[in-house]
């Protein structure tokens, strides 16, 4: 049975829509936690403030943050999936629902040219939204996320080396959590994602999808690396900071790590920081016309990182 | 453990445009809510007035003394008007080099923003200019801050700077909270925080070994600001 096209610019409508109202209910827990052992007056002044905020989004059903950042799609296509007119047809609904929805919530048009400074009124433009692929074994259906997220600072990548080890990972999480965690550039506390290896755009891209496509409180599988992501929270919540960079303690919600193999010389490392107005929201289009919507985008699939070459 | 219900902060509320007295009586890291008429301006605007020379769409001077850097998710409705979803500051510390100016020209006395100006500006340009800093909370109240706007009274240079940077007037009722990041004398929030945060920060690295490769163009003193 094949998907109806309308369906999918339906969802990818509601999603850009959910994802720049509601905060998700992760996200919100884990800062009601932080908040009970925050040892600053001022920031927990600002998470009480945040907290309002949202409910007042949710209230007036409007953006909790003016700053639509880079709205942008993650889509995961079940492998015995069809869409009606093909994947052509659903770049152009992703487009057409990132428009409207523009007009519709509204959200800021934030997308320019970099160097003319030419805006279109829309969050559409040369390879704006991104829309980034991904396929599932054994599914009829499509997953659709959407991810706003802010972009001029708290991200950076370095170069380690297999001899930096844990220590060069620590020392690179510090640096960039305290430069741009001073006066609150990257709007903490945050769910920090960590890309480790890969190729230098692999590594980027898998730090930003650490940060922005997986919940609090989820684990990597490999029990190492989820310690790795504990004591890397720990690490942030020590350096004395919270947030707008107040004297504090809750500088990380939590702390994802995803790897990939890399070259055998290096170590590439990325970290990007999702906000206090972390907005994310995925749509499951199934074939009957059916659409679930859901705040966990359940992207790193068993699938997703897979090592071997058989599945 | 703390009790989460101990986070208020010192309120103040303030008729603009805003007067001497007003600022004076604000201290820094109490919390503030304006009501009155407030404009968005931001490095758009200052290239057209203070680089190109070109007449400011408005005469801001009697009218309005608080610049925001900030740029609303705003859409045009139906009657003509416009409807402001969001509004969220932008980082101030971009705009540092058209302060003096600005101020000169307009007669500003408070900034709202992201993050706050470098410490010095407020010793060397607000504090003597009679201005102060109000930063926004979070960052991104953009929800309580879009309540906080009654109407839109007017806007300038839309067409030619897009929504985000157009000169937006916005009446405003309690519209906040901001918390004071410099007074009158020129003292900074983040700065004495940073420093409280700067002393631990070796402490910290103590014990890891160095990297591998150094770079050129960073610094290696993290008790800097990037900004």
């Amino acid at each position: 049975m094949t998907i109806s096209i309308d369906r999918v610019e339906e969802a990818a409508f509601e999603i850009m829509k959910r994802a720049a109202i509601e905060i998700p209910k992760d996200y919100k827990q884990g800062i009601q936690a932080l908040q009970k052992t925050e040892t600053g007056k001022l920031p927990r002044f600002v998470i009480h403030a945040m907290q309002d905020n949202w409910e007042a989004a949710d209230q007036d059903r409007r953006p909790m943050c003016a700053d639509t950042g880079l709205p942008r799609y993650y889509v995961k296509v079940g492998n015995n999936a069809s869409v009606q007119r093909g994947f052509v047809a659903v770049e152009r609904a992703l487009r057409k629902a990132t428009a409207d929805a523009t007009l519709a919530v509204p959200l800021r048009p934030n997308r320019v040219h970099p160097l003319w400074r030419t805006d279109n009124n829309n969050n559409v433009g040369i390879n704006a939204p991104e829309i980034e692929w991904s396929f599932e074994p054994d599914a009829d259906w499509v997953d659709i996320t959407t991810v706003h997220k802010g972009g001029l600072f708290g991200t950076d990548y370095r170069m380690l080396f297999p001899g930096d080890g844990i220590d060069g990972i620590k020392r690179f999480v510090l640096d960039t959590l305290i430069a741009f965690g001073k006066r609150g550039l990257a709007c903490q506390p945050a769910i920090v994602g960590i890309g480790l290896g890969g190729s230098k755009d692999t590594c980027m891209q898998l730090g930003k999808q650490a940060a922005c496509l997986r919940v609090v409180g989820d684990r990597n599988p490999d029990p190492k690396i989820a310690e790795l992501e504990r004591e890397l929270m720990t690490l942030g919540n020590s350096i004395g900071m919270g947030a707008m960079g107040f004297v504090g303690s809750s500088m990380v919600v939590d702390c994802h790590i995803e790897v990939g193999h890399t070259h055998t010389g290096g170590m590439p490392i990325s970290l990007h920081t999702f906000c206090l107005s972390s907005r994310r929201a995925t749509a499951r289009i199934h074939p009957d016309g059916n659409i679930e919507y859901r705040t966990d985008p359940q992207w790193f699939t068993p699938y997703l990182r897979r090592e071997t070459v058989e599945w | 453990m703390v009790s989460p219900q101990d986070d208020e902060l010192k309120v103040f509320h303030i008729n603009l445009p805003a007067t001497t007295e007003d600022l004076a009586r604000l201290e820094l890291g109490s919390a503030v809510y304006l009501t009155g008429l407030v404009y968005t301006a931001r490095e758009g605007i200052y290239k057209k007035v203070l680089d190109e020379g070109l007449e400011a769409p408005v005469e801001l001077r009697g009218l309005s003394n608080v610049n925001f850097h900030c740029s609303p998710a705003a859409a045009p409705n139906e009657d003509g008007g416009y409807n402001v979803g969001a509004v969220t500051a932008t980082a101030s510390f971009r705009f540092s080099k058209w302060i003096p100016k600005w101020m000169e020209k307009t007669g500003c006395r408070i900034f709202i923003g992201k993050g706050g100006m470098p410490a010095d500006d407020y010793k060397r340009v607000l504090a003597p200019g009679g201005a102060i800093y109000l930063t926004t909370v979070g960052y991104g109240t953009g929800a309580l801050l879009g309540r906080g706007i009654k109407r839109v009274q007017d806007v300038f240079w839309l067409d030619e700077l897009g929504i985000a940077q157009a000169m937006w007037m916005f009446d405003v009722e309690n519209f906040g909270p901001f918390i004071v990041e410099s007074d009158l004398e020129g003292n900074s929030l983040f700065a004495q925080h940073a420093e409280v945060i700067n002393a631990g920060i070796d402490k910290l690295y103590a014990g890891l070994k160095p990297p591998a490769l150094h770079r050129y163009g960073e610094t290696d003193d993290r008790k800097n600001e990037v900004m």
